[in-house]
């Protein structure tokens, strides 16, 4: 951990200092999709394919829940 | 997590039982939430091939955490159907395998999803390097030994016996697990992260020690795909358990 922190530290003030003459050193990252807000599309699918999901495995514990009550005598 | 599980077997009475007996199952909805939102939406560091994808972290690690540790749960069942043949603990050990593999197969195949991008397209290696890495066949072996365990239980008509070579069989495909995925690929170096060879050619993929930023959301993530891959593992249980009741009050008597 401590030796990551000293690399990322290195990166960092090498990336810095080197800034100025190569842009192309950075890394990319999708900041784009970040600074225009489409980022929050991508979760609120998933956010609701993630909730259909957990409906669908709730209404079969509780259809299985009603078939334990009726089973039991 | 076991003695989480046992609540849930109890029949459920009232709503607001049913709310403190599957505090568990809102757990893993919220931490998969969390999960969701916290792995596209937080800060991850920057690194070089991986860029984005990092966040994979999340998904496809996820998954072979939850595997190993349904495999766990499903290992300790079959010993303990072992100690005393109970046959409510093989249905146990069986279900739980078969939610590992699952959880498996998601793993593997994220994982080359997300080699096509970082170790083929990026980092420009040949397909014969990629056929020829050992955490992929490693993990293809420890598969298809868990494959061949519902082959093995498929084949038995005696119930009894079914479940007994099953139970042991189980033990040795658990067993063989570290081997295959953990050892062999550690050490005869592989392109996964984590194995000694990847410093030559990919220093992006050789961060030896998980950043903090993405311990934030891989461990509430490991956590909650496991209690989600528990909780439909509890459903084929309890389904299996209605069917063979008439079996398993024979047992009893």
């Amino acid at each position: 951990m401590k030796l990551l922190k000293k690399i990322l530290l290195l990166l960092v003030t090498a990336l810095s200092a080197t800034s100025v003459f190569a842009q192309e050193n950075k890394v990319e990252m999708a900041d784009v999709m970040r600074s225009n807000g489409k980022i929050y599309i991508v979760v609120t699918i998933c956010l609701t394919i993630l909730a259909v999901l957990f409906f669908y495995v709730f209404t079969l514990d509780r259809k299985i829940t009603r078939f334990e009550k009726s089973n039991k005598d | 997590m076991f003695l989480i599980l046992c609540p849930t077997f109890a029949p459920l009475k009232k709503y607001h039982l049913t709310v403190n007996k599957s505090w568990w199952k809102i757990a893993a909805f919220l931490l998969l939430i969390y999960t969701i939102a916290g792995g596209f939406l937080m800060p991850v560091p920057h690194l070089h091939i991986l860029n984005e994808t990092i966040r994979n972290m999340y998904f496809h690690v996820a998954m072979w955490f939850g595997m190993m540790i349904l495999f766990t749960i499903s290992f300790v069942y079959s010993i303990k159907y072992l100690r005393g043949f109970n046959y409510r603990n093989d249905i146990y050990a069986h279900n739980f395998a078969s939610l590992g593999c699952l959880f498996g197969i998601l793993g593997y195949s994220t994982g080359v999803i997300w080699l096509s991008v970082t170790w083929m397209t990026d980092q420009a290696q040949s397909l014969g390097t990629v056929l020829k890495e050992p955490k992929l066949i490693g993990a293809a072996i420890a598969l298809l030994i868990y494959g061949a365990y519902f082959v093995l239980r498929g084949s038995f008509t005696d119930i009894d016996k079914r479940a007994r070579v099953s139970a042991v069989y189980n033990i040795f495909a658990f067993m063989m697990l570290f081997p295959s995925i953990w050892v062999i690929p550690r050490l005869v170096g592989s392109l996964h992260p984590g194995a000694p060879g990847s410093e030559s050619g990919n220093p992006a993929l050789n961060f030896k020690d998980v950043d903090s930023r993405i311990r934030m959301v891989f461990y509430p993530a490991v956590i909650g795909w496991t209690l989600l891959g528990v909780w439909i593992a509890t459903l084929r249980i309890r389904l299996q358990l209605l069917k063979d009741k008439s079996l398993l009050q024979d047992v009893n008597k």
